[in-house]
Protein backbone atom coordinates (compact mmCIF):
# COMPACT_ATOMS: atom_id res chain seq x y z
CA UNK A 1 0.00 0.00 0.00
CA UNK A 2 1.60 3.20 -0.92
CA UNK A 3 2.01 5.46 2.33
CA UNK A 4 0.21 8.30 2.86
CA UNK A 5 1.15 11.82 4.42
CA UNK A 6 -0.06 12.23 8.30
CA UNK A 7 -1.21 15.56 7.24
CA UNK A 8 -4.12 14.73 4.72
CA UNK A 9 -4.03 18.69 3.50
CA UNK A 10 -0.29 17.78 2.74
CA UNK A 11 -1.17 14.93 0.56
CA UNK A 12 -3.96 16.72 -1.32
CA UNK A 13 -2.00 19.83 -1.74
CA UNK A 14 0.78 18.16 -3.53
CA UNK A 15 -1.78 16.22 -5.70
CA UNK A 16 -3.47 19.54 -6.54
CA UNK A 17 0.06 20.80 -7.91
CA UNK A 18 0.89 17.56 -9.60
CA UNK A 19 -2.65 17.79 -11.51
CA UNK A 20 -2.54 21.54 -12.26
CA UNK A 21 1.22 20.81 -13.80
CA UNK A 22 -0.66 17.99 -15.62
CA UNK A 23 -3.64 20.41 -16.84
CA UNK A 24 -1.22 22.56 -17.84
CA UNK A 25 1.13 20.09 -19.48
CA UNK A 26 -2.24 18.98 -21.72
CA UNK A 27 -3.13 22.36 -22.69
CA UNK A 28 0.59 23.24 -23.96
CA UNK A 29 -0.09 19.82 -26.10
CA UNK A 30 -3.19 21.08 -27.77
CA UNK A 31 -1.37 24.41 -28.43
CA UNK A 32 1.76 22.61 -30.10
CA UNK A 33 -0.93 20.39 -32.36
CA UNK A 34 -2.97 23.45 -32.78
CA UNK A 35 0.06 25.66 -34.23
CA UNK A 36 1.18 23.05 -36.46
CA UNK A 37 -2.67 23.27 -37.79
CA UNK A 38 -2.56 26.63 -38.16
CA UNK A 39 1.02 26.72 -40.21
CA UNK A 40 0.18 23.55 -42.45
CA UNK A 41 -3.51 25.59 -43.15
CA UNK A 42 -5.26 23.02 -41.36
CA UNK A 43 -7.60 25.18 -39.68
CA UNK A 44 -6.06 28.56 -39.61
CA UNK A 45 -8.91 29.46 -37.04
CA UNK A 46 -7.23 28.68 -34.66
CA UNK A 47 -4.45 31.29 -34.04
CA UNK A 48 -7.18 33.35 -32.18
CA UNK A 49 -7.39 30.29 -30.15
CA UNK A 50 -4.27 30.43 -29.91
CA UNK A 51 -3.56 33.56 -28.34
CA UNK A 52 -6.20 33.27 -26.01
CA UNK A 53 -4.93 29.98 -24.58
CA UNK A 54 -1.19 31.03 -24.04
CA UNK A 55 -2.46 34.20 -21.62
CA UNK A 56 -4.47 30.67 -19.39
CA UNK A 57 -1.18 29.17 -19.52
CA UNK A 58 1.17 32.06 -18.30
CA UNK A 59 -1.07 32.58 -15.08
CA UNK A 60 -1.42 28.96 -14.87
CA UNK A 61 2.45 29.24 -14.41
CA UNK A 62 2.35 32.30 -12.21
CA UNK A 63 -0.56 30.01 -9.73
CA UNK A 64 1.68 26.45 -9.78
CA UNK A 65 4.62 28.78 -8.65
CA UNK A 66 2.86 30.74 -5.83
CA UNK A 67 1.33 27.16 -5.10
CA UNK A 68 5.08 25.26 -4.44
CA UNK A 69 6.20 29.03 -2.68
CA UNK A 70 3.30 28.20 -0.38
CA UNK A 71 3.79 24.57 0.12
CA UNK A 72 7.66 25.17 0.95
CA UNK A 73 6.81 27.99 3.44
CA UNK A 74 3.95 25.99 5.43
CA UNK A 75 5.49 22.45 5.08
CA UNK A 76 9.42 22.42 4.61
CA UNK A 77 9.22 19.61 2.39
CA UNK A 78 11.96 16.97 2.77
CA UNK A 79 13.29 14.22 0.15
CA UNK A 80 10.71 13.00 -2.20
CA UNK A 81 8.14 15.73 -1.66
CA UNK A 82 10.99 18.02 -2.37
CA UNK A 83 12.25 17.18 -5.13
CA UNK A 84 8.72 16.90 -6.44
CA UNK A 85 7.83 20.13 -5.57
CA UNK A 86 11.29 21.52 -6.92
CA UNK A 87 10.67 19.54 -10.16
CA UNK A 88 6.90 20.92 -10.93
CA UNK A 89 8.49 24.89 -10.19
CA UNK A 90 11.24 23.97 -12.93
CA UNK A 91 9.30 21.85 -15.22
CA UNK A 92 6.41 24.56 -14.93
CA UNK A 93 9.01 26.97 -16.65
CA UNK A 94 9.65 24.33 -19.84
CA UNK A 95 5.87 24.15 -20.05
CA UNK A 96 5.33 27.87 -20.39
CA UNK A 97 8.22 28.44 -22.84
CA UNK A 98 6.68 25.12 -24.70
CA UNK A 99 3.90 27.24 -24.91
CA UNK A 100 5.70 29.79 -25.90
CA UNK A 101 7.08 28.54 -29.02
CA UNK A 102 3.56 27.02 -29.87
CA UNK A 103 2.81 30.52 -30.03
CA UNK A 104 5.70 31.51 -32.02
CA UNK A 105 4.75 28.55 -34.73
CA UNK A 106 1.41 30.08 -34.94
CA UNK A 107 2.16 33.29 -35.44
CA UNK A 108 4.81 32.58 -38.03
CA UNK A 109 2.22 29.95 -40.13
CA UNK A 110 0.03 32.39 -39.96
CA UNK A 111 1.81 35.34 -41.56
CA UNK A 112 3.43 32.93 -44.03
CA UNK A 113 0.24 32.14 -45.11
CA UNK A 114 -0.92 35.92 -44.91
CA UNK A 115 2.09 36.15 -47.51
CA UNK A 116 0.97 33.39 -49.61
CA UNK A 117 4.54 31.60 -48.82
CA UNK A 118 3.38 28.35 -47.73
CA UNK A 119 2.69 26.72 -50.66
CA UNK A 120 6.75 27.03 -51.75
CA UNK A 121 7.68 23.83 -50.26
CA UNK A 122 5.67 20.73 -48.56
CA UNK A 123 5.00 20.00 -44.91
CA UNK A 124 6.57 16.76 -45.10
CA UNK A 125 9.91 17.25 -42.96
CA UNK A 126 8.35 19.66 -40.32
CA UNK A 127 5.92 17.44 -40.07
CA UNK A 128 8.37 14.81 -38.94
CA UNK A 129 9.77 17.08 -36.59
CA UNK A 130 6.41 18.09 -35.06
CA UNK A 131 5.44 14.48 -34.77
CA UNK A 132 8.74 13.68 -32.74
CA UNK A 133 8.34 17.33 -30.39
CA UNK A 134 4.32 16.32 -29.76
CA UNK A 135 5.20 13.00 -28.81
CA UNK A 136 8.47 13.55 -26.83
CA UNK A 137 6.17 16.46 -24.59
CA UNK A 138 3.57 14.08 -24.20
CA UNK A 139 5.70 10.93 -23.28
CA UNK A 140 7.66 13.00 -21.09
CA UNK A 141 3.70 14.12 -19.11
CA UNK A 142 3.30 10.78 -19.10
CA UNK A 143 6.22 9.92 -17.61
CA UNK A 144 5.43 12.49 -14.86
CA UNK A 145 2.01 11.31 -14.09
CA UNK A 146 3.47 7.89 -13.80
CA UNK A 147 6.90 8.76 -12.43
CA UNK A 148 8.78 6.08 -14.38
CA UNK A 149 12.19 7.14 -14.83
CA UNK A 150 12.65 4.51 -17.91
CA UNK A 151 10.50 5.96 -20.08
CA UNK A 152 11.83 9.41 -18.82
CA UNK A 153 15.62 8.19 -19.52
CA UNK A 154 14.30 7.43 -23.12
CA UNK A 155 12.73 11.00 -23.61
CA UNK A 156 16.15 12.36 -22.86
CA UNK A 157 17.73 9.83 -25.47
CA UNK A 158 14.92 10.94 -28.48
CA UNK A 159 16.32 14.57 -28.22
CA UNK A 160 19.17 14.01 -30.17
CA UNK A 161 17.04 12.55 -33.01
CA UNK A 162 15.20 15.77 -33.41
CA UNK A 163 18.30 17.96 -33.06
CA UNK A 164 19.31 15.45 -36.34
CA UNK A 165 15.96 16.34 -38.30
CA UNK A 166 15.97 20.07 -37.50
CA UNK A 167 19.58 19.88 -39.03
CA UNK A 168 18.21 17.66 -42.02
CA UNK A 169 15.70 20.49 -42.31
CA UNK A 170 18.41 23.25 -42.36
CA UNK A 171 20.77 21.91 -44.91
CA UNK A 172 17.77 21.16 -46.94
CA UNK A 173 16.39 24.67 -46.91
CA UNK A 174 20.43 26.10 -47.75
CA UNK A 175 20.44 24.41 -50.39
CA UNK A 176 16.96 25.77 -51.65
CA UNK A 177 17.87 29.28 -50.52
CA UNK A 178 21.49 29.10 -52.46
CA UNK A 179 19.76 27.63 -55.83
CA UNK A 180 16.94 30.06 -55.81
CA UNK A 181 16.93 33.23 -53.44
CA UNK A 182 13.44 33.95 -54.11
CA UNK A 183 12.85 30.36 -51.53
CA UNK A 184 14.63 32.52 -48.96
CA UNK A 185 11.59 34.33 -47.18
CA UNK A 186 9.97 31.03 -47.00
CA UNK A 187 13.10 29.32 -46.12
CA UNK A 188 13.61 31.58 -42.98
CA UNK A 189 9.74 30.91 -41.73
CA UNK A 190 10.35 27.41 -42.22
CA UNK A 191 13.63 27.62 -40.21
CA UNK A 192 12.05 29.47 -37.72
CA UNK A 193 9.20 26.97 -37.18
CA UNK A 194 11.76 24.33 -37.01
CA UNK A 195 13.98 25.90 -34.48
CA UNK A 196 10.66 26.21 -32.29
CA UNK A 197 9.90 22.61 -32.58
CA UNK A 198 13.39 21.60 -31.54
CA UNK A 199 13.62 23.84 -28.54
CA UNK A 200 10.36 21.93 -28.00
CA UNK A 201 12.61 18.73 -27.82
CA UNK A 202 14.64 20.69 -25.37
CA UNK A 203 12.35 21.61 -23.26
CA UNK A 204 10.50 18.07 -23.32
CA UNK A 205 13.99 16.26 -22.30
CA UNK A 206 14.37 18.68 -19.81
CA UNK A 207 11.39 17.50 -18.17
CA UNK A 208 12.26 13.91 -18.71
CA UNK A 209 15.68 15.00 -16.81
CA UNK A 210 13.05 16.06 -13.90
CA UNK A 211 11.04 13.16 -13.50
CA UNK A 212 14.63 11.24 -13.26
CA UNK A 213 15.32 13.57 -10.59
CA UNK A 214 11.81 13.20 -8.73
CA UNK A 215 11.52 9.35 -9.48
CA UNK A 216 15.37 8.31 -8.65
CA UNK A 217 17.06 11.35 -6.55
CA UNK A 218 20.18 11.78 -9.72
CA UNK A 219 20.23 14.70 -11.27
CA UNK A 220 21.51 14.10 -14.74
CA UNK A 221 20.80 17.05 -16.41
CA UNK A 222 24.26 18.18 -18.52
CA UNK A 223 25.64 14.45 -18.34
CA UNK A 224 24.62 12.89 -21.55
CA UNK A 225 27.56 11.31 -23.66
CA UNK A 226 27.69 12.27 -27.31
CA UNK A 227 26.26 8.38 -27.67
CA UNK A 228 23.21 9.20 -26.37
CA UNK A 229 23.11 7.84 -23.02
CA UNK A 230 22.82 8.80 -19.78
CA UNK A 231 26.39 8.93 -17.74
CA UNK B 1 32.75 7.30 2.56
CA UNK B 2 28.65 7.20 3.79
CA UNK B 3 27.18 3.72 3.21
CA UNK B 4 23.93 2.45 4.01
CA UNK B 5 24.84 -1.07 5.29
CA UNK B 6 22.92 -3.34 7.18
CA UNK B 7 23.45 -2.88 11.08
CA UNK B 8 25.66 -5.45 11.89
CA UNK B 9 28.22 -3.60 9.39
CA UNK B 10 30.23 -0.76 10.41
CA UNK B 11 28.52 2.39 9.16
CA UNK B 12 31.34 4.77 8.57
CA UNK B 13 29.89 8.68 8.26
CA UNK B 14 33.24 10.44 7.03
CA UNK B 15 36.50 10.78 5.23
CA UNK B 16 38.00 13.57 8.71
CA UNK B 17 39.13 12.78 11.79
CA UNK B 18 37.07 10.64 13.87
CA UNK B 19 36.38 11.25 17.30
CA UNK B 20 33.89 8.25 18.99
CA UNK B 21 33.88 4.99 17.07
CA UNK B 22 30.56 2.79 18.48
CA UNK B 23 31.00 -0.68 17.62
CA UNK B 24 28.44 -3.65 17.90
CA UNK B 25 26.77 -1.90 20.60
CA UNK B 26 23.64 -2.79 22.44
CA UNK B 27 21.71 -1.52 25.42
CA UNK B 28 19.45 -3.24 27.83
CA UNK B 29 17.02 -2.00 29.95
CA UNK B 30 16.70 -4.95 32.23
CA UNK B 31 15.65 -7.43 29.51
CA UNK B 32 14.29 -4.93 27.61
CA UNK B 33 16.57 -4.49 24.86
CA UNK B 34 16.41 -0.55 23.99
CA UNK B 35 19.51 -0.70 21.29
CA UNK B 36 20.29 -2.84 18.49
CA UNK B 37 23.29 -3.39 17.04
CA UNK B 38 24.41 0.03 16.65
CA UNK B 39 27.68 0.85 14.24
CA UNK B 40 28.71 4.27 13.63
CA UNK B 41 31.51 6.26 13.42
CA UNK B 42 31.01 10.77 14.39
CA UNK B 43 33.64 12.81 13.10
CA UNK B 44 35.82 15.15 15.43
CA UNK B 45 34.17 18.85 15.51
CA UNK B 46 30.68 18.22 13.25
CA UNK B 47 27.30 18.41 14.41
CA UNK B 48 25.40 15.07 14.30
CA UNK B 49 21.93 15.18 15.05
CA UNK B 50 19.88 11.85 15.82
CA UNK B 51 16.40 11.72 14.53
CA UNK B 52 13.46 9.18 14.88
CA UNK B 53 10.33 8.65 16.31
CA UNK B 54 10.04 9.06 20.38
CA UNK B 55 10.82 5.88 21.69
CA UNK B 56 13.25 4.92 18.51
CA UNK B 57 16.54 4.92 21.44
CA UNK B 58 17.85 7.86 20.34
CA UNK B 59 17.60 9.50 24.04
CA UNK B 60 18.94 5.98 25.17
CA UNK B 61 21.91 6.24 23.00
CA UNK B 62 22.99 9.96 23.85
CA UNK B 63 22.60 8.88 27.49
CA UNK B 64 25.37 6.32 27.25
CA UNK B 65 27.83 8.67 26.25
CA UNK B 66 28.60 10.29 29.40
CA UNK B 67 27.70 6.65 31.44
CA UNK B 68 24.05 8.39 32.31
CA UNK B 69 22.43 4.79 32.22
CA UNK B 70 25.26 3.70 35.05
CA UNK B 71 22.95 5.29 37.49
CA UNK B 72 20.15 3.07 37.53
CA UNK B 73 20.55 -0.53 38.60
CA UNK B 74 19.57 -3.43 35.59
CA UNK B 75 20.43 -1.51 33.11
CA UNK B 76 23.67 -3.02 30.66
CA UNK B 77 25.91 -2.24 27.75
CA UNK B 78 26.85 -4.14 25.74
CA UNK B 79 29.89 -3.29 22.61
CA UNK B 80 32.03 -0.11 22.29
CA UNK B 81 32.19 3.38 22.45
CA UNK B 82 35.68 4.23 21.64
CA UNK B 83 36.61 7.60 22.28
CA UNK B 84 39.53 9.14 19.55
CA UNK B 85 42.84 9.89 19.87
CA UNK B 86 43.11 7.56 23.30
CA UNK B 87 41.02 5.09 21.83
CA UNK B 88 39.23 4.86 25.42
CA UNK B 89 36.06 2.82 25.30
CA UNK B 90 33.99 4.97 27.27
CA UNK B 91 31.92 2.27 28.60
CA UNK B 92 34.74 -0.33 29.83
CA UNK B 93 34.57 -1.21 33.74
CA UNK B 94 37.67 0.58 34.83
CA UNK B 95 36.88 3.51 32.94
CA UNK B 96 35.99 6.22 35.97
CA UNK B 97 32.18 7.64 35.06
CA UNK B 98 33.20 11.16 36.91
CA UNK B 99 35.83 10.76 34.04
CA UNK B 100 34.13 10.35 31.11
CA UNK B 101 31.51 13.01 32.21
CA UNK B 102 34.44 15.55 32.02
CA UNK B 103 35.14 14.90 28.59
CA UNK B 104 31.29 14.64 27.27
CA UNK B 105 29.43 17.42 28.69
CA UNK B 106 25.36 17.31 28.45
CA UNK B 107 22.70 19.46 27.71
CA UNK B 108 19.66 18.77 28.52
CA UNK B 109 15.75 19.47 27.11
CA UNK B 110 14.95 22.09 29.89
CA UNK B 111 17.12 24.58 31.00
CA UNK B 112 19.22 23.01 34.63
CA UNK B 113 20.98 25.85 36.31
CA UNK B 114 21.83 25.55 39.46
CA UNK B 115 20.53 27.23 42.43
CA UNK B 116 23.50 29.23 42.36
CA UNK B 117 24.61 32.62 41.17
CA UNK B 118 25.97 32.51 37.13
CA UNK B 119 29.32 32.48 38.30
CA UNK B 120 29.25 29.84 40.11
CA UNK B 121 27.32 27.68 37.62
CA UNK B 122 30.05 28.06 35.42
CA UNK B 123 32.56 27.50 37.63
CA UNK B 124 31.21 24.24 39.11
CA UNK B 125 32.58 21.56 37.00
CA UNK B 126 36.55 23.59 37.67
CA UNK B 127 35.69 23.72 41.63
CA UNK B 128 34.80 19.99 41.21
CA UNK B 129 38.01 19.21 39.96
CA UNK B 130 39.61 20.83 42.40
CA UNK B 131 40.23 24.16 40.70
CA UNK B 132 40.21 26.80 43.37
CA UNK B 133 41.96 29.48 42.56
CA UNK B 134 40.15 32.59 41.49
CA UNK B 135 42.29 34.01 38.89
CA UNK B 136 41.85 30.55 36.52
CA UNK B 137 38.24 30.16 37.56
CA UNK B 138 37.49 33.97 36.34
CA UNK B 139 39.43 33.50 33.26
CA UNK B 140 37.79 30.60 32.55
CA UNK B 141 34.36 31.21 33.46
CA UNK B 142 34.54 34.69 31.18
CA UNK B 143 35.75 32.50 28.24
CA UNK B 144 32.95 29.83 28.60
CA UNK B 145 30.46 32.64 29.01
CA UNK B 146 32.09 34.42 25.69
CA UNK B 147 31.88 30.95 24.01
CA UNK B 148 27.89 30.30 25.01
CA UNK B 149 28.02 33.80 23.47
CA UNK B 150 26.34 35.24 27.41
CA UNK B 151 29.22 37.04 28.30
CA UNK B 152 27.99 40.77 27.24
CA UNK B 153 24.73 39.58 28.65
CA UNK B 154 26.09 38.50 32.00
CA UNK B 155 29.25 40.02 33.30
CA UNK B 156 27.58 42.85 34.74
CA UNK B 157 25.52 40.78 36.87
CA UNK B 158 27.99 38.60 38.37
CA UNK B 159 27.83 39.41 41.67
CA UNK B 160 24.46 40.67 42.67
CA UNK B 161 21.85 39.27 43.86
CA UNK B 162 18.18 40.06 42.22
CA UNK B 163 15.73 38.00 43.73
CA UNK B 164 14.02 40.52 45.87
CA UNK B 165 14.39 43.39 43.39
CA UNK B 166 11.40 45.03 41.74
CA UNK B 167 11.19 45.05 38.06
CA UNK B 168 12.81 48.45 37.29
CA UNK B 169 15.56 47.71 39.74
CA UNK B 170 16.56 44.71 37.79
CA UNK B 171 16.58 46.06 34.66
CA UNK B 172 18.87 48.46 36.01
CA UNK B 173 20.85 45.87 37.35
CA UNK B 174 20.83 43.86 34.39
CA UNK B 175 23.08 46.37 32.17
CA UNK B 176 25.14 46.87 35.68
CA UNK B 177 26.72 43.51 36.63
CA UNK B 178 25.19 40.44 36.33
CA UNK B 179 27.58 37.65 36.99
CA UNK B 180 26.64 36.94 40.48
CA UNK B 181 22.96 37.27 40.34
CA UNK B 182 21.40 33.94 41.00
CA UNK B 183 20.79 32.10 36.82
CA UNK B 184 17.51 31.73 37.73
CA UNK B 185 16.76 35.18 36.65
CA UNK B 186 17.70 34.94 33.18
CA UNK B 187 15.86 34.12 31.00
CA UNK B 188 14.95 30.26 29.16
CA UNK B 189 17.15 30.75 26.44
CA UNK B 190 19.89 32.31 28.25
CA UNK B 191 19.42 29.77 31.05
CA UNK B 192 20.01 27.34 28.17
CA UNK B 193 22.88 29.32 27.17
CA UNK B 194 23.75 29.54 30.61
CA UNK B 195 24.07 25.43 30.78
CA UNK B 196 26.09 25.10 27.33
CA UNK B 197 28.92 27.59 29.18
CA UNK B 198 29.00 25.41 32.07
CA UNK B 199 29.46 22.65 29.75
CA UNK B 200 32.20 24.42 27.74
CA UNK B 201 33.83 25.38 31.12
CA UNK B 202 35.52 22.24 31.26
CA UNK B 203 36.77 22.02 27.76
CA UNK B 204 34.46 18.61 26.78
CA UNK B 205 35.74 16.46 24.08
CA UNK B 206 31.96 16.30 22.78
CA UNK B 207 28.75 17.78 24.22
CA UNK B 208 25.26 15.95 24.07
CA UNK B 209 22.11 17.74 23.46
CA UNK B 210 18.63 16.49 24.18
CA UNK B 211 16.66 18.45 22.91
CA UNK B 212 18.02 21.12 23.82
CA UNK B 213 15.47 24.12 22.28
CA UNK B 214 12.14 22.26 22.85
CA UNK B 215 11.14 24.50 25.67
CA UNK B 216 12.19 27.41 24.03
CA UNK B 217 10.70 30.13 22.20
CA UNK B 218 12.32 30.41 18.07
CA UNK B 219 14.50 33.68 19.33
CA UNK B 220 15.97 31.69 22.14
CA UNK B 221 16.24 29.09 19.89
CA UNK B 222 17.65 30.53 17.01
CA UNK B 223 20.32 31.49 19.32
CA UNK B 224 21.16 28.39 20.62
CA UNK B 225 21.29 27.11 16.96
CA UNK B 226 23.61 29.84 16.23
CA UNK B 227 25.98 28.85 19.42
CA UNK B 228 25.83 25.25 18.01
CA UNK B 229 26.74 26.98 15.09
CA UNK B 230 29.59 28.60 16.31
CA UNK B 231 31.09 25.70 18.11
CA UNK B 232 31.49 23.26 15.23
CA UNK B 233 35.02 22.77 14.63
CA UNK B 234 35.57 23.27 18.33
CA UNK B 235 33.62 20.37 20.05
CA UNK B 236 32.29 17.50 18.62
CA UNK B 237 28.41 17.82 18.94
CA UNK B 238 25.92 15.27 19.30
CA UNK B 239 22.26 16.07 19.01
CA UNK B 240 18.45 14.84 19.51
CA UNK B 241 16.11 16.69 18.04
CA UNK B 242 12.30 16.00 17.52
CA UNK B 243 12.46 18.90 15.07
CA UNK B 244 13.65 17.86 11.62
CA UNK B 245 14.12 20.64 10.20
CA UNK B 246 16.55 21.51 13.45
CA UNK B 247 18.47 19.03 12.84
CA UNK B 248 18.97 19.87 9.03
CA UNK B 249 19.31 23.47 10.08
CA UNK B 250 22.30 22.72 12.43
CA UNK B 251 23.61 19.41 11.85
CA UNK B 252 26.41 17.83 9.24
CA UNK B 253 25.58 14.76 9.76
CA UNK B 254 21.84 13.27 10.70
CA UNK B 255 21.41 9.64 11.98
CA UNK B 256 17.83 8.28 11.44
CA UNK B 257 16.64 5.47 14.23
CA UNK B 258 13.78 3.59 13.88
CA UNK B 259 13.06 0.63 17.20
CA UNK B 260 16.36 1.22 18.61
CA UNK B 261 18.25 0.23 15.02
CA UNK B 262 20.53 3.15 13.54
CA UNK B 263 18.33 2.64 9.98
CA UNK B 264 20.77 4.89 8.01
CA UNK B 265 23.56 7.54 8.49
CA UNK B 266 25.03 9.99 6.23
CA UNK B 267 24.89 13.81 5.64
CA UNK B 268 23.07 16.02 6.67
CA UNK B 269 21.92 17.10 2.92
CA UNK B 270 22.01 13.61 1.14
CA UNK B 271 19.57 12.39 4.43
CA UNK B 272 16.67 15.24 3.66
CA UNK B 273 17.02 15.68 0.23
CA UNK B 274 17.65 12.25 -1.30
CA UNK B 275 17.48 9.21 2.05
CA UNK B 276 18.21 5.67 0.62
CA UNK B 277 16.62 3.95 3.09
CA UNK B 278 12.46 4.19 2.99
CA UNK B 279 11.62 3.95 6.44
CA UNK B 280 14.04 7.29 6.55
CA UNK B 281 12.09 8.58 3.71
CA UNK B 282 8.63 7.81 5.13
CA UNK B 283 9.83 9.30 8.98
CA UNK B 284 11.21 13.07 7.10
CA UNK B 285 8.68 13.07 4.75
CA UNK B 286 5.97 12.50 7.87
CA UNK B 287 3.91 9.65 5.87
CA UNK B 288 2.38 6.52 7.37
CA UNK B 289 0.47 3.39 6.32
Amino acid sequence: MEKVHISSQFDADLELVRSRLLQMGGMVEEQLRNAIAVYTGADRKLAEQIKTVEESINMLEIELDDRCTHLIARRQPTAGDLRLIMAVIKITTDLERIGDEAAKIGRIGTQMHDQGLVKMFGFSDVHVCANMAIGMLKDSLDAFARMDSVAAERIVKQDQLIDNEFRSILRELITFMMEDPRTISTALGVVWIAKALERVGDHAKNIGEYVIYVAEGTDVRHSISAAGSVL
Amino acid sequence: MVTNMPNAALQTAPTSTIKADIRNFNFFYGDFQALKNVNMSIEEGRVTALIGPSGCGKSTFLRCFNRMHDLYPGNRYEGEIVFHPDNTNLLAADVDPIEVRMRVGMVFQKPNPFPKSIFENVAYGLRVRGESKRSVLEEKVEQALNNAALWNEAKDRLHEPAYNLSGGQQQRLWAKDRLHEPAYNLSGGQQQRLCIARCLATDPEMILFDEPTSALDPIATASIEELIDTLRGKVTILIVTHSMQQAARVSDFTAYMYLGEMIEYGKTDDIFVKPRDKRTEDYITGKFG
